[in-house]
């Protein structure tokens, strides 16, 4: 785990985007163990953009981006990714249990068998994402929503000290909201480092730090300054009620 | 009636074994090109090997060496199109396919006997298979086993989605090309038996028959194996007696048995879900962590 004093993640004038056209510029961040940072904005504003750059899967155009001291993408077993819908496929024969363990996968590598910290660990995260009743079902017969909880208990089985969910609430109801906020004050009280991309404003509530996006960090800060109404109105067209 | 032809007939013991050894490779291959999405490139592979082969039977030379030159040619093709010119892999993919056959039914048609060498590449010759043929066919499924054996990880996690085995700390692209390898070398090992156009039947309708029933990998891995022996077993049967095809009586076998178990499925999915309401209660423990 990060020592307190650590930077869990440092920005510095970082770009994003896609083939070398930036869809956001200039965000420079620093973030400690056990911070969570919310990503706010309307679809296209570049919160995917931000993650996928930060989980490796995208190159930086431009500043610097470091991950726990490292490059992004460099320390799979240190840090997890949670994909916008990630992909259910109606064939794959997986049953939860199964996609579940797969968040091992970057510990054991290619030749190690799972031992019985690792079972333990996938048992752990299917009863704390509440999917344990289904761990022997095939994924392909759940509903959205227990894929979404499947998906989760998969990121926390990595056992990561920074956690990138893009949209972690998505096809949940009111219950399962409720349970992904208590995971992530769970895992932040261990000292785990939190970005989340989320289009709802009651998610930023916990964060230490909001950043509204637009194509553009329109702001960025405590979630008091930077879900301001003017700065609102400016990336939705609209402010939250009083 | 069932087992008298390959008591009686060498030729046929050597087919159904023959047969047997390329089910159960396409078996293995057939499973990650179903999860994967790879139904387009196995076929455009399947195609693209003629011209080699077709030059190699002109040349007198083996006909394995030639496919292995082809497809290398392929993979480049499609590989560079698509990065250099922008293009979908579909687009990529589908340019390379025809572009090769069209190379190869020209190169065949240079052949004195040009019908009867792009029919026996095309459909395959499975009463014609050798000890040779066997023993490549057996290096081949090991060649294949062992691989998905051991890069069944990052193949899982690239059939789930490839920005999790990135994320998981394996290299996508270098998985991806190893799973097409092993579609290669399955198209290469088979096209003996069952042809380069109907290889691609053997690689998909037992895997998908297998996805239907399996809740893992290794059980759709077996489903897949026993639908392709099994029809080669019956398409030998079905040849022998009726004097058809041999490659095709396979083929056509496996996808039967695809679509009776579909039928199957879909009736008891049917009554299943007339049979109860859905109703979902999950608990939760949040709050604890789980180091």
């Amino acid at each position: 785990m990060s020592s307190s004093a650590e930077q869990t993640i440092k920005t510095e004038h970082l770009a994003v985007g896609y083939s070398k056209f930036p869809i956001v510029n200039d965000i420079s961040l620093n973030m400690r163990p056990g911070e969570l940072l919310v990503l706010i904005g309307t679809n296209g504003s570049g919160k995917s953009t931000i993650l996928k750059t930060m989980a490796g899967l995208l190159q930086p155009i431009n500043g610097q981006l470091k991950i726990l001291g490292s490059a992004p993408g460099s320390l799979p077993k240190r840090v997890a990714y949670l994909p916008q819908h990630p992909v259910s496929t109606h064939t794959l024969p997986l049953r939860v249990r199964d996609v579940v363990a797969m968040g091992r996968f970057a510990h054991l590598g290619l030749f190690n068998k799972p031992t019985t910290h690792d079972n333990k660990v996938v048992e752990n995260s299917m009863r704390l994402t509440g999917i344990d009743s289904q761990a022997n079902d095939p994924i392909r017969d759940l509903s959205g929503g227990q894929q979404q909880r499947t998906h989760l208990a998969q990121v926390l089985t990595r056992q990561a000290e920074v956690l990138l969910l893009d949209e972690p609430t998505a096809g949940l109801d009111i219950n399962g909201r409720k349970l992904v906020a208590e995971l992530i004050a769970s895992e932040r009280a261990h000292g785990v480092t939190v970005v989340m991309a989320t289009h709802e404003l009651q998610d930023a509530e916990q964060a230490n730090t909001v950043m509204l996006l637009a194509q553009r960090v329109v702001s960025i800060g405590a979630p008091e300054v930077a879900l301001r109404d003017e700065y609102l109105r400016e990336c939705f067209g609209f402010t939250q009620p009083h | 009636m069932f087992i008298e032809p390959f008591a009686n007939n060498e030729f046929l013991r050597f087919s159904l074994v023959a047969g047997i050894l390329v089910a159960i490779t396409c078996a293995i291959a057939g499973t990650f090109v179903v999860l994967r999405g790879l139904a387009f490139i196995g076929d455009a592979l399947a195609h693209g090997v003629l011209p080699g082969i077709a030059t190699a039977m002109l040349l007198g030379v083996s006909g394995v060496i030639g496919a292995a030159i082809s497809s290398l040619v392929m993979m480049a093709g499609v590989s560079i199109v698509s990065r250099r010119f922008r293009l979908s892999g579909d687009t990529a993919i589908g340019l390379l396919f025809v572009g090769m056959l069209a190379l190869g039914v020209m190169i065949t048609s240079q052949s004195r006997s040009f019908v009867g060498d792009l029919s026996r590449i095309l459909f395959g010759e499975l009463l014609g298979v050798n000890t040779r043929d066997l023993i490549l066919q057996l290096v081949a499924l090991v060649i294949v086993g062992a691989v998905a054996f051991v890069a069944r990880r990052p193949f899982l996690l690239l059939c789930v989605d490839e920005g999790l085995a990135k994320t998981s700390g394996f290299s996508s692209r270098l998985f991806h090309n190893l799973m097409l390898m092993i579609v290669t070398i399955t198209v290469i090992a088979s096209f003996q038996t069952v042809g380069t156009l109907l290889v691609l039947g053997m690689l998909i309708a037992p895997a998908a028959t297998g996805a239907l029933f399996a809740r893992r990998i290794s059980i759709m891995i077996f489903i897949a194996s026993l639908v392709g022996s099994v029809s080669t077993y019956v398409g030998l049967l079905v040849s022998y007696h009726f004097d058809l095809a041999a490659g095709a009586s396979i083929v056509l076998t496996a996808v039967l048995i695809f679509a009776v178990a579909a039928t199957y499925t879909e009736i008891k999915k049917t009554i299943t879900d007339n049979g109860h309401n859905e109703h979902e209660h999950p608990h939760t423990h949040a709050g604890s962590h789980i180091r």
